[in-house]
């Protein structure tokens, strides 16, 4: 097998056209110091995404390097803090916390000086190292906030705080534009991308897929819904259990699988898991599963076998779990909502639905024409391939280096063969 | 080679891609849609008519631009997004003459409606400009044959930077190819009027691909062999 961190080992997923358009898009680029900063090498879909990105960029003939800030417990705790505020959350967070954020990152400024002064493009991703640039007056090249959470409706005296910071960026990137906030700066889309060769999304033969029916008692010759999600009312669970209930009377074979990461910590999502618990007591064709944030092969093998995939949430940020469904040839029932709008394209991929009604309806609709359940899947992970595949945003990233290069022309012609 | 295929400038493929860019404008009703309107880049009408083709958007909507999709699926006034959807955007020579029918047909809509309707608050018409970054391809056609075999295997960003992007840029909204093609002193204007023929409003670019691909192919063979 190739190495899993070049290009050539997704001509076969992405195509071979489309690689050779990021190898020529990026020529221009070769040399280039592009540097990374978030604030943990493992979990989350941030650092998951960089194990990925930056070696494609490497292979493509750009300085790429990714750094990492630390801090102490009370950092990270501001930085959830930041976290949930910025999605909506009213937090109150003591100014000692705030004077250990802006004392780590002037501490990591100072570590990381002489990398940061000299680079071309520096991305800051999220909120923990984004006061960084504070401290680094004379830098050299551009600066760009990527903001990965769903900034739409902030907690405003936290946002304020951080957009003092933010204002001082070259630009700043959000996955939709629904999610920005206004800023003094161009403000980039990029929505998120999967990887088709991490665990989630791999391939799995036959055996793992008979070990998932086998390890929580599934039977196999039953159909299969699914939904992948933290335990939270966001999600709607209880309304997935209710739109089962609904089709379970005239599909009584069906099986229902709902599959979430842990929830110990939040004990709002500790509530919502016993409340679906209590719900599901009585079916022995609910299955609730929670599973360690590590478990995503056991996840993939899980949307692997479900006949149709669901996202009923009535909030939602991008949804990348719908976005995995669908590389696996699953229709999606998603709730009108956020970034699934933008996938799940309503009786193409899937259906959008605003009730458990409606994805009792579309649940039933599809498991009794398997031909369109069959086409729509197909559909659905055409899509993701144009789409949603990391070399979609790796060509955006590109994209976006030329733009914060070229200023705010609409139109750059690259004549030369190199830029820098 | 004939004397007019000697003289005249090859044709360099080039390709293309778009990155998209917050306005900061949205709009939850018809009334807010027509404001800014008036007022929006047409930069940014242009790429809600267009850059659907170059991103996340299903290669069959009921809908062809992104207003119309709007105004079906969030306002669910179907009769303006028909309205909407028809407006055909290479009728318009400029984009203003564009923005002012697209005020035109909402403003139709406003004086038949007594109370306008809202789109919930997270399904706002977000106004989005973009940026090109055009590069070079290492593929050049010579002569309008060579250009037929190269065809079938340019990119989606090469079709849309010249079959698409080029009426912005070329006289009488011309397309790359057939603004090329009018080189020859007539000699290929059957085949100029073949391209011309072929709606891109209509069709995914990989479809304008193989039209643009079958055209040539039909075209040579009609000719003599490709080879």
């Amino acid at each position: 097998m190739d190495n899993p961190n070049t290009l050539s080992q997704y001509e076969d997923v992405a195509g071979r056209d489309v690689i050779e358009h990021l190898r020529q898009l990026a020529a221009p680029l070769k040399g280039l110091r592009l540097v990374h900063i978030n604030s943990t090498k493992m979990g989350g879909g941030v650092a998951e995404i960089l194990h990925k990105m930056v070696p494609l960029m490497q292979d493509l003939g750009i300085n790429a390097s990714w750094e990492v800030i630390t801090g102490e417990t009370i950092f990270y705790q501001c930085t959830k803090s930041f976290h949930n505020a910025i999605q909506g959350s009213p937090v109150n967070i003591p100014h000692s916390h705030l004077r250990e954020y802006e004392a780590t990152n002037k501490q990591s400024a100072e570590i990381l000086r002489d990398t940061l002064r000299d680079a071309d493009i520096v991305i800051i991703h999220d909120p923990q190292p984004a006061a960084m640039i504070a401290h680094l007056p004379d830098r050299k090249g551009k600066w760009v906030w990527r903001c990965h959470i769903d900034a739409s409706r902030p907690f405003r005296p936290v946002w304020k705080y951080l957009r003092d910071f933010v204002a001082h960026y070259d630009a700043s990137i959000f996955s939709l534009s629904g999610f920005a906030q206004r800023l003094p700066h161009p403000i980039y889309l990029i929505p998120p991308s999967i990887d088709p060769f991490h665990a989630k999304n791999i391939a799995l033969d036959r055996k793992n897929l008979q070990a998932v029916y086998h390890q929580f008692g599934i039977d196999p010759e039953k159909p299969i819904i699914l939904q992948v999600s933290r335990y939270d009312r966001f999600k709607d669970p209880l309304g997935v259990i209710r739109a089962y209930q609904l089709t379970k009377r005239f599909i009584p074979p069906l099986q229902l699988i709902l599959a979430g990461g842990g929830a110990s910590d939040d004990p709002e999502g500790e509530m919502v898991l016993q409340e679906v618990r209590t719900a599901a007591k009585d079916d022995p064709d609910i299955t609730v599963l929670l599973l360690p944030g590590d478990a995503h092969r056991t996840i993939n093998a899980l949307q692997r076998i479900a006949d149709i995939v669901l996202q009923k949430s009535i909030r939602e940020g991008f949804g990348l779990t719908v976005t995995e469904a669908m590389w696996k040839n699953k229709p999606v029932i998603g709730g009108d909502t956020g970034g699934i709008r933008l996938q799940v394209i309503n009786h193409y991929t899937g259906f959008l639905v605003n009730t458990p009604e409606g994805a009792a309806l579309r649940i039933r609709y599809l498991l009794h024409n398997r031909d369109i359940l069959e086409d729509m899947g197909y559909k659905a992970k055409e899509f993701v391939r144009e789409n949603f595949l990391i070399t979609r945003q790796l060509r955006e990233y590109l994209t976006l280096v030329y733009g914060l290069l070229h200023g705010t022309e609409e139109r750059i012609e690259l004549n030369g063969t190199t830029l820098m | 080679m004939n004397q007019a295929e000697r003289k005249t400038k090859p044709f360099y493929i080039k390709d293309c891609t778009l990155i998209a860019l917050a306005t900061g404008k949205r709009a939850q009703n018809l009334r807010e849609l027509r404001e800014h309107l008036r007022e929006i880049d047409p930069n940014s009408i242009y790429y809600h008519f267009w850059g659907g083709l170059l991103r996340a958007r299903f290669d069959n909507p009921e809908y062809h631009n992104d207003f119309a999709i709007w105004v079906a699926n969030s306002l669910h006034n179907k009769i303006l997004a028909e309205r909407l959807a028809v407006i055909d955007p290479l009728a318009f020579p400029t984009l203003d003459q564009l923005r002012e029918e697209l005020i035109d047909v909402i403003e139709e809509s406003l004086d038949e409606t007594e109370f306008p309707s809202w789109s919930k608050r997270d399904d706002q018409f977000e106004f989005i400009r973009f940026q090109i970054v055009v590069f070079n391809t290492n593929n050049v056609a010579a002569t309008p044959r060579e250009l037929a075999k190269i065809m079938p295997s340019m990119s989606v960003g090469s079709i849309f930077f010249h079959f698409i992007d080029g009426r912005r840029r070329n006289e009488d909204s011309l397309d790359d190819f057939q603004n090329w093609l009018s080189n020859f002193n007539g000699e290929y204007d059957d085949l100029r009027d073949r391209i011309h023929n072929i709606d891109p409003y209509f069709s995914s670019l990989i479809q304008l691909r193989d039209e643009l691909t079958d055209v040539f192919k039909v075209y040579f063979k009609k000719e003599g062999d490709l080879g």
